[in-house]
């Protein structure tokens, strides 16, 4: 909302600086954004009248003016093709200063010394909303009397000041100059003056002129109407066309700004029919109809439906109430005769209405938070003041006013001790009255309640809670004192599982991993991407119904694609190596049409490319993580194919019975599908599933007492013979004193036969209560040797 | 005799003082003191010697013995200590060349900053909630106050998976969702993702996280509202940090506050970090608004409360200067490694 600090000053006395009302305006709940100083940049230029021109000596196109400015006389030389003697202009004088920061010097043109320059509206950064011929080419003739030597700015009406506030929902009263006004006038301790509303007789009788019928009372709860005759469409006259362009409204004529300044003063949005174009001079508020068109001011045509209310005449629509009138019944040069609409519609229909075709207006977004019923009528009567004022039409006796709506006053009874209670404040009652008295309440003090009216205006009010927030705004946030909670002690801690989530976030990082943060939602085709092209094999996704982009249409059930997006990313700017995880949440639609709310897993994401990068250092990251939880013991990583992933170089890891995600090395094709050459080492784990299942209760084992013994165990085994098996295999025929097994070489060449492999173990063994004897070892190692052989084939080399 | 020995103890003196080499150590003892040194070479010619003299010479090349190698024990020991020393400069290295790279990974800037925000609130006796990011349109707005048709909705551009179901505009419902749960006092914070149809730019994202929080109990007024917000954001920002609550307005809270912290960059003075106020917008707070208490299933006449949000994302922009959103979401190495 831009307010002109002039015309605030219309209603208000207001003694402080815009920066100053700014500030206290913002701290009373007006958030200003900001001030626009109007002729901002323009500096020492005046008006001047030219006395005579005379020929440049050195050039065709140049003539030389004399110019009176009041107090001296100027040469100014210019080009201007509309320059004639009498003409009053704006001179740029020695020094002067135009928008853009453009400096004006004295200075010699042609061989004549110029003392200054003859300002175009556009060297002034004018328009012709500013100033009427502001856009012609040539120098700004002023077209009205001004004194020689007036700053420019003042001469046209450049030198207010224009605040922007920021109103929130709840307030459309403030979307006014008087609403403005009168929080100015609480916040400044200054006084409201409403404007005087007087319309004088009008002719002959409305009712006679035009009809007004109602067919949704509950979407059109007032509607007032007034009818002018023998309107003289013209401009509108300057200091009105001047305070529409600074609230930032275009000036049209002086009927539709009429209707435009009362809504900006008043709040109330308004609009005029040609009433002669109306049908049976009938206004019929009614629902469209299915499949009608209108087409509206903005000259685009509409199709309606019966959710939208329309203004029509006895045949056909001719406006979209609330939000904007039909171009049918438009006020043009012809119009001779007028009827004013000042009606309240209810505010759900209007939003509804206005989303629907997209089409927000300046009357829409006021109708759809809520207008008083009782200004629509004190409205159309200021407008018809205005008419009667800048003698523009006729007024026609009386006001066709019906009103389905409640005209009574809202009485409201809070507890002022209630009102301390929630503020933490101890105001007495006598205070929180002239509060809401300068607010424009009705207040009586009894005993513990204020009895209250509550302004028209306000119909954001509604309980207790609402008090509490006018008599705190007022008397200052920044006077309630500040505390901490009595009596509320709490443990603050984190949950177990919050715990180990941010524990295991550390782990990770402490293995050379950074954490990234990508997007949940993605596009369908990421399933192809990743290899996975069997619609069976692609998993049910909740779908966004107005995505961004068919890219960002669905919730992701994988975070594979995103990981390797940012792999792709930082090899394509040329990062050697990248370690990155996620955890982030994919979401699982139990069923579609999605009927509940999906389920949400987070999921661990590892993805690595760049020297020293292979499937054994991620499962080296992964083991770490599964240490730290408690879950190595449990480990398993079984060979797996998964179509992302390369055949031969993927494991899934169980944990128990439990799988809990895919490791391994990315399948050339699909890396190739994110521009990657290089080798890309990915895992997605079930991150939940780790957490919940999680060993963090940790026990103290005595250290070992006795020493240990170390006996090596080299193999030869079939090639196809998996480490994995061997290892379980010791560790079935090892029994309770083998303490540890240690993989230490793998050897495949000349050797050994062809086919095979040699793997070689270190084996502890310890007893916990005594020094193990080389007869015992020696009787274990052997039953250990002849188990491999039994169940895997296995030899010692 | 006696010269002769006196003769020996010279000489060998004078050669092991231009001895300058370890292993020649060796050499010299043999070549004096050894079976066929020439202290031992004398000595075999002390047979005759007369009875008087003999012990008199025993004693004295007894002495010498004993001299030298006390004198071969003192060069030992000198060498030894030369020899280290050398050494020692010899392995002398350049200590500016660079480190070993070690390999530690870290934490993206919205979980440190989050971790951050985290510890400090529970440190003040707040737990830590999460919900759901698809959520019912009920608890996104409806159960806070923002039926449909109401104007609020426009100001939070929503994605719809259904009629009734959205990606959650802000962390808010979860607010319900414990309420629900638990009987007050309640003490949360909800940090979590949340989803707005915004296009991409420098400020915007349609997907950012928010920190929710909310604080129910019997007797909470505003002025511990405005005291909790700014321990809160001395925490955060430091100890000079001052805190500015302006009126404001959401469907949720009443009364409702945006709160300001002065700006850590100028320290309240003006720069272009604060847009010249001295101020910072950080959240928006306000005391639950009694319907959002009935909602819950609280009754307002025994409980009040209050409850706050703010973008994490634009705090992390603010306390690591950084200035534009999309670079969280890049995830460039060089970028991450910088936290
Ligand atoms: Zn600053």
């Amino acid at each position: 909302m831009l307010v002109p600090l002039k015309w605030l000053k219309e209603y208000v006395d207001i003694d402080v600086t815009a920066e100053e009302l700014a500030h206290r305006m913002t701290m009373t709940g007006s958030k200003v954004e900001g001030i626009h100083k109007q002729g901002e940049g323009i500096n020492n230029v005046v008006v001047g009248r030219i006395l005579n021109i005379e020929p440049h000596p050195n050039a065709d196109k140049l003539v030389v003016c004399n110019v009176d400015t009041g107090t001296r006389q100027y040469r100014i030389v210019t080009g201007a093709p509309n320059v004639e003697q009498g003409q009053l202009v704006a001179v740029a004088l020695d020094g002067a200063v135009l928008p853009g920061e453009l400096q004006i010097n004295r200075s010699e043109i042609r061989g004549v010394e110029s003392w200054g320059m003859l300002c175009s509206g556009e060297e002034l950064g004018l328009t012709d909303d500013d100033y009427p011929g502001a856009e012609i080419d040539g120098i700004l003739v002023l077209n009205e009397e001004y004194p020689l030597g007036m700053d420019i700015r003042e001469a046209l009406g450049l030198d207010d000041e224009v605040i922007e506030f920021e109103i929130t929902s709840n307030r459309p009263d403030c979307l006014s100059i008087t609403g403005i006004a009168r929080e100015a006038a609480v916040t400044l301790d200054s006084v409201f003056r409403m404007p005087r509303i007087e319309v004088k007789p009008g002719i002959g009788d409305v009712n006679a002129e035009a009809a007004v019928k109602i067919n949704e009372p509950e979407l059109c709860p007032r509607y007032c109407a007034r009818v002018v005759k023998d309107v003289k469409i013209g401009p509108s006259p300057r200091w009105m066309q001047q305070k529409l362009a600074a609230a930032g409204v275009r000036p049209i004529n002086n009927i539709v700004d009429i209707t435009n300044y009362v809504m900006l003063e008043m709040g109330q949005p308004m609009h005029a029919f040609d009433l002669d174009k109306l049908a049976g001079k009938t206004i019929v508020v009614r629902r469209a109809n299915k499949g009608e068109k209108l087409i509206t001011l903005d000259e685009k045509e509409r199709l309606l439906d019966e959710n939208m209310l329309v203004i029509a005449d006895a045949e056909k629509s001719i406006g979209l109430a609330g939000v904007m009138g039909g171009a049918n019944t438009e006020i043009s040069s012809e119009t001779r005769n007028i009827l004013l609409e000042s009606a309240n519609f209810d505010r759900g229909s209007i939003r509804l209405t206005a989303k629907a075709l997209g089409l927000r207006s300046e009357s829409s977004s006021r109708f759809e938070k809520g207008l008083d019923l009782h200004n629509a009528r004190a409205a159309i009567d200021r407008a018809a003041q205005l008419i009667q004022e800048l003698e523009a039409g006729t007024v026609v006796e009386g006001v066709i006013d019906v009103c389905n709506g409640s005209l009574d006053d809202r009485v409201l009874d809070v507890s002022w001790k209630k009102v301390n209670q929630l503020l933490g404040l101890n105001l007495s009652p006598e205070i929180m009255k002239d509060i809401l008295t300068g607010l424009e309440f009705k207040v009586e003090v009894q005993g513990d309640i204020l009895k209250l009216v509550v302004p028209a205006f306000r119909q954001d009010i509604e309980g207790v809670a609402d008090i509490a927030e006018e008599v705190a705004r007022i008397y200052g946030y920044d006077k309630i004192p500040m505390t901490l909670m009595e009596g509320t002690v709490s443990r603050g801690r984190k949950t177990r599982e919050q715990r180990l989530t941010d524990m295991a976030k550390e782990v990770l990082a402490g293995t050379g991993l950074y954490e990234v943060v990508t997007y949940s939602f993605t596009s369908p085709k990421v399933y192809g991407t990743i290899g996975i092209n069997e619609p069976k094999d692609i998993p049910l996704t909740v779908k966004i119904g107005n995505p961004l982009g068919e890219d960002q249409s669905i919730m992701r059930t994988t975070l594979i694609p995103s990981i390797l997006d940012v792999l792709s990313r930082n090899r394509n700017r040329g990062i050697q190596q990248c370690r990155i995880f996620e955890i982030g949440t994919a979401f699982f639609p139990k069923s579609l049409p999605l009927e509940e709310l999906p389920e949400e897993i987070r999921i661990l994401t590892i993805g690595e490319y760049g020297p020293g990068m292979d499937y054994y250092d991620i499962k080296g990251k992964i083991e770490t993580l599964l240490k730290f939880l408690g879950l190595l013991d449990q480990a398993e990583f079984i060979p797996h194919v998964h179509p992302a992933f390369h055949p031969g170089r993927t494991a899934l890891l169980k944990l128990g019975t439990v799988e809990a995600g895919v490791i391994g090395e990315i399948h050339p094709k699909i890396a190739g599908n994110y521009q990657l050459e290089d080798r890309v080492i990915l895992a997605e784990l079930d991150f939940d599933k780790l957490i919940s299942m999680a060993q963090d209760q940790r026990k103290y084992k005595p250290l070992p007492k006795y020493p240990a013994v170390t006996r090596d165990l080299a193999l030869v085994v079939h090639k196809d013979v998996l480490a994995g098996q061997v290892e379980k295999c010791i560790w079935k025929y090892g029994g309770e004193l083998l303490e540890a097994v240690e993989l230490f070489d793998i050897y495949m060449g000349s050797q050994i036969p062809e086919g095979y492999k040699s793997l070689a173990y270190a084996l502890n063994y310890r007893a916990a209560d005594r020094t193990l004897t080389d007869e015992e070892v020696s009787l274990l190692h052997d039953s250990i040797v002849k188990g491999l052989e039994k169940d895997l084939g296995a030899r010692l080399r | 005799m006696q010269t002769k020995l006196e003769q020996i103890r010279k000489e060998a003196q004078n050669a092991l003082e231009k001895l300058d080499k370890l292993d020649e150590l060796s050499s010299f003892r043999i070549e004096y003191l050894g079976k066929k040194g020439k202290l031992t070479r004398i000595l075999r010619g002390m047979g005759s010697l007369s009875p008087e003299e003999r012990p008199k010479i025993g004693q004295l090349a007894n002495e010498i013995r004993a001299h030298l190698e006390a004198e071969i024990e003192k060069k030992t020991r000198l060498l030894e200590e030369e020899a280290l020393n050398q050494r020692l400069r010899d392995e002398a290295i350049d200590v500016t060349i660079p480190g070993k790279a070690y390999h530690r990974g870290n934490l993206h800037p919205l979980s440190i900053v989050l971790n951050e925000i985290k510890d400090i609130f529970l440190g003040m006796g707040f737990q830590i909630a999460e919900g759901p990011e698809v959520e019912l349109d009920y608890y996104n707005f409806e159960a806070l106050n923002i039926p449909r048709n109401h104007p609020a909705r426009d100001t939070q551009d929503t994605f719809y998976i259904t009629e009734n179901i959205v990606l959650r505009t802000h962390t808010s419902p979860t607010q319900i969702r414990v309420m629900e749960k638990e009987k007050p006092p309640i003490k949360i914070i909800v940090p979590g993702r949340v989803y707005r149809s915004d296009e991409v730019d420098a400020t915007h994202s349609p997907i950012f996280h928010q920190v929710e929080g909310l604080v129910i109990d019997k007797n909470i007024t505003m002025g511990d509202l405005k005291g909790t917000l700014d321990v809160f954001a001395k925490e955060l920002f430091g100890p000079r940090t001052r805190t500015q609550f302006r009126p404001h307005h959401f469907p949720f809270t009443e009364p409702s506050a945006e709160m300001d912290a002065s700006c850590a960059a100028c320290d309240g003075a003006g720069c272009r970090v604060c847009s010249y106020t001295g101020w910072i917008e950080i959240l928006g707070a306000g005391m639950v608004h009694p319907k959002v208490l009935m909602y819950g299933g609280i009754d307002p006449e025994k409980y009040s409360g209050f409850a706050f949000g703010m973008g994490l994302d634009r705090i992390v922009n603010l306390k690591y200067g950084i200035d534009d959103i999309r670079l969280l979401f890049e995830n460039d190495i060089r970028f991450l490694d910088q936290f």
